[in-house]
């Protein structure tokens, strides 16, 4: 008779999104570990067809209430490449300050309230709160300030409502963005801090073979611009991003799953990928914060994404400083005027959670005729099963309770939007 | 006195509503500390057994399974809460309502055959009784805070149910409709999200979902006259509130006029 093991997660906490894991093994082996993404799908590539070209960065900033503005970026791109549009002085600052917004109010949330209390012991960051709450403070601050950013460059921060194709309805008024300054100088040592503290942690002996994906820029850290690139050489202009990765529908999941062709194999996107891509282009005291603590080229520990998101925090809040005290003038137009015609344009950035791309076609009528979002979680989610595959003979001797913990605490590794990918997680293992 | 007991729920959304709970930074640990939060599984891995004394549920329903599940969370909480166009509306995925959801599917996936979805996407009321609603897309934390707190102290939620035009009046921003011939759903719409979009020189698109009473028809008339097209306008009513009944027949109203 084969010796069988059940295990269950029924509702993966600390993401964003809805899905379960099953796991099935027979005899002491794995027989499968996989994401199931039970995360109703909703069909936005399928409802843009007709909408109009100026609706389409608030509809697609609808797929992501975390990383809304990483849509919205996107997309604004994708279609001004499509229309011929240039963007007037002033604005591609404009949006990398924005950008900038996103990654520390998102990260700070993830390092913080989601993935820190893995290491601490802690269920959540409230609980975290209740023995450390400076601790907490000092993160919900970061989240704060990369909030207030967006609310005074994008009006609101969830879901902004002044980023347009061609630019931004309304430029910021300079006193408005200068008043984020000593906020912004504050947030880069307290991002400092949080490296420190993060790189204090019991990080689990745990690395992969990952082939590292992300976008990288001749002169920035990555975020609106730049190429195609992986740790295993590929290096290619965004154009030809569907020549070398593909999405496959896998039953267990509502998400689309990306693989890199030929070999339809997994790879990973996110703050690890883009470090290792592009550690000589995170800012002077994320560099040297990285250095001093010693922290291996490249890193393959996805645990320490915890490390990278932190740097990038530190990086972001210094990019921020940098941009604020250079906008001595409002870009006027703050827009590209909008003249439609057809055609096609795609475009990728680098979400917090990793590299995502859009690509747009626009009808003869003027109106969107062809969409196709492919978000960093379902690019992850090949990879995300590999590392479970990995990590569960090591743990199989623990009981079911320690064995979901262990593979829920690998699964924040990733930081891992379901909504996005449609779409996450119920662990269920099956022992045979 | 225990402290009331509150869960989050979610259904098909974008989590942005729920994440405002966490966006209030400055009060979030304090409201943790006044009820018990034990149900939010964006937030935190313990979750403690109903019945809550408060369930705010995001997302519409679009899938049979979780047409089952909201029937079990009402069954839970004492007073129920949607927060958000899609849960008070069917959200910007009520679209299909007009579409071909088997398309959608077939368009979208290789082998749709492993989806189990809805034709439709519908408000929670559909399937529910709804104690109150919280409107926007996304919610106002602020908002969010009044709720919370006047049902801690046992009071209805102060939220206006004025049109955004009469917030614009109030802080002096310039209308877009009437300055720049902009189609602007404001005098349709509720008020709550501090009008930020003609505070930006951009029309409201319709975030927070009809006011009370609104007329379409009136506003339909008068956008026609500024030579918007019929087609334009039922877009900008057809989005994320589309599916919310005072807007779901705007393709018709607008045909009445003409």
């Amino acid at each position: 008779m084969p010796d069988t093991r059940t295990i269950r997660v029924g509702a993966i906490s600390r993401v964003e999104g809805e899905g379960a894991l099953n796991i099935t093994v027979r005899n002491g082996s794995i027989v499968s570990a996989q994401l199931n993404i039970y995360e109703p799908p909703r069909f936005f590539e399928a409802f843009l067809r007709g909408r109009e070209v100026r609706e389409v960065t608030d509809i697609v900033a609808r797929i992501c209430g975390i990383c809304p503005v990483a849509y919205q970026m996107t997309a604004a791109h994708a279609l001004e490449k499509a229309l011929g549009l240039v963007v007037p002085d002033g604005v591609r600052e404009l949006r990398r300050l924005l950008y900038c917004g996103e990654w520390i109010e998102s990260h700070g949330l993830h390092v913080y309230m989601l993935h820190a209390p893995d290491f601490l012991g802690f269920e959540s960051g409230i609980s975290l709160a209740a023995a450390h709450r400076e601790i907490v403070e000092r993160g919900l601050r970061i989240k704060q300030i990369g909030n207030r950013i967006l609310e005074v460059l994008g009006g609101r921060a969830i879901h902004p409502i002044n980023v347009t194709v061609g630019g931004f309805y309304r430029s910021p008024r300079v006193a408005d963005l200068m008043s984020l300054l000593p906020d912004l100088k504050w947030g880069v040592g307290a991002a400092i801090e949080t490296f420190r503290w993060a790189a204090g942690f019991d990080f689990p002996d745990f690395e992969a073979d990952y082939e590292f994906v992300g976008i990288r820029h001749e002169t920035e850290y990555p975020m609106n611009e730049g190429r195609v690139v992986s740790s295993r050489g590929l290096d290619c202009p965004v154009t030809e991003y569907e020549q070398h990765f593909a999405e496959r529908h896998e039953p267990q999941s509502t998400a689309l799953h990306s693989v890199m062709l030929p070999e339809e194999r997994p790879y990973l996107v996110g703050p690890l990928a883009r470090m290792n891509l592009c550690r000589q282009q995170l800012s002077d005291s994320a560099k040297r914060e990285a250095d001093a603590a010693r922290l291996e080229q490249p890193c393959k520990n996805n645990y320490k994404s915890i490390l990278a998101r932190s740097l990038e925090l530190i990086t972001a809040f210094e990019e921020a400083v940098r941009l604020v005290e250079g906008y001595r003038t409002e870009p006027s137009p703050s827009r590209a005027e909008l003249v439609l015609r057809p055609g096609e344009g795609c475009h990728a950035t680098e979400a917090p959670r990793g590299l995502i791309f859009h690509r747009y076609r626009i009808g003869d009528d003027g109106l969107i005729a062809e969409a196709k979002i492919v978000p960093p979680t379902s690019q992850n989610q090949g990879r995300i099963e590999r590392d479970l595959a990995e990590l569960l003979p090591g743990i199989l001797e623990h009981d079911d309770g320690e064995v979901a913990r262990r593979c829920e605490h690998l699964i924040r590794n990733y930081d891992p939007c379901i909504s996005c990918a449609t779409h996450f997680l119920k662990v269920k293992i099956d022992r045979e | 006195m225990p402290k009331p007991r509150l869960a989050v729920f979610k259904f098909a959304s974008c989590d942005g509503c729920q994440l405002s709970l966490l966006d209030c930074e400055n009060e979030l640990l304090s409201v943790a500390e006044a009820i018990e939060i034990a149900y939010f599984l964006e937030a935190r891995t313990r979750q403690l057994a109903g019945p809550y004394d408060i369930g705010l549920v995001e997302g519409s329903i679009t899938t049979p399974h979780d047409a089952e599940r909201i029937r079990e969370v009402r069954n839970q909480c004492r007073f129920l809460v949607t927060i958000g166009a899609c849960a008070t509306a069917g959200g910007i995925q009520a679209l299909r309502n007009w579409g071909d959801t088997a398309e959608y599917a077939r368009h979208l996936y290789a082998r749709p055959e492993y989806l189990s979805t809805l034709s439709t996407s519908t408000p929670i009321a559909d399937h529910v009784k709804v104690d109150f609603e919280l409107r926007g897309c996304p919610i106002n934390k602020h908002q969010l805070l009044e709720l919370i707190s006047s049902l801690i102290r046992g009071r209805a939620p102060r939220t206006p149910r004025h049109s955004v035009c009469v917030e614009c009046k109030r802080r002096q921003v310039v209308c877009v409709a009437v300055a720049r011939g902009t189609a602007c759903l404001g005098p349709v719409t509720q008020a709550g999200c501090e009008v930020i979009c003609p505070a930006f020189a951009r029309e409201c698109f319709g975030c927070f979902g009809p006011k009370e009473q609104p007329n379409l028809l009136s506003l339909g008339v008068r956008y026609r006259a500024d030579g918007h097209t019929a087609q334009h306008l039922t877009r900008l009513v057809r989005s994320f509130n589309g599916y919310a009944p005072e807007f779901r027949a705007v393709d018709s109203i607008l045909r009445e006029e003409s």
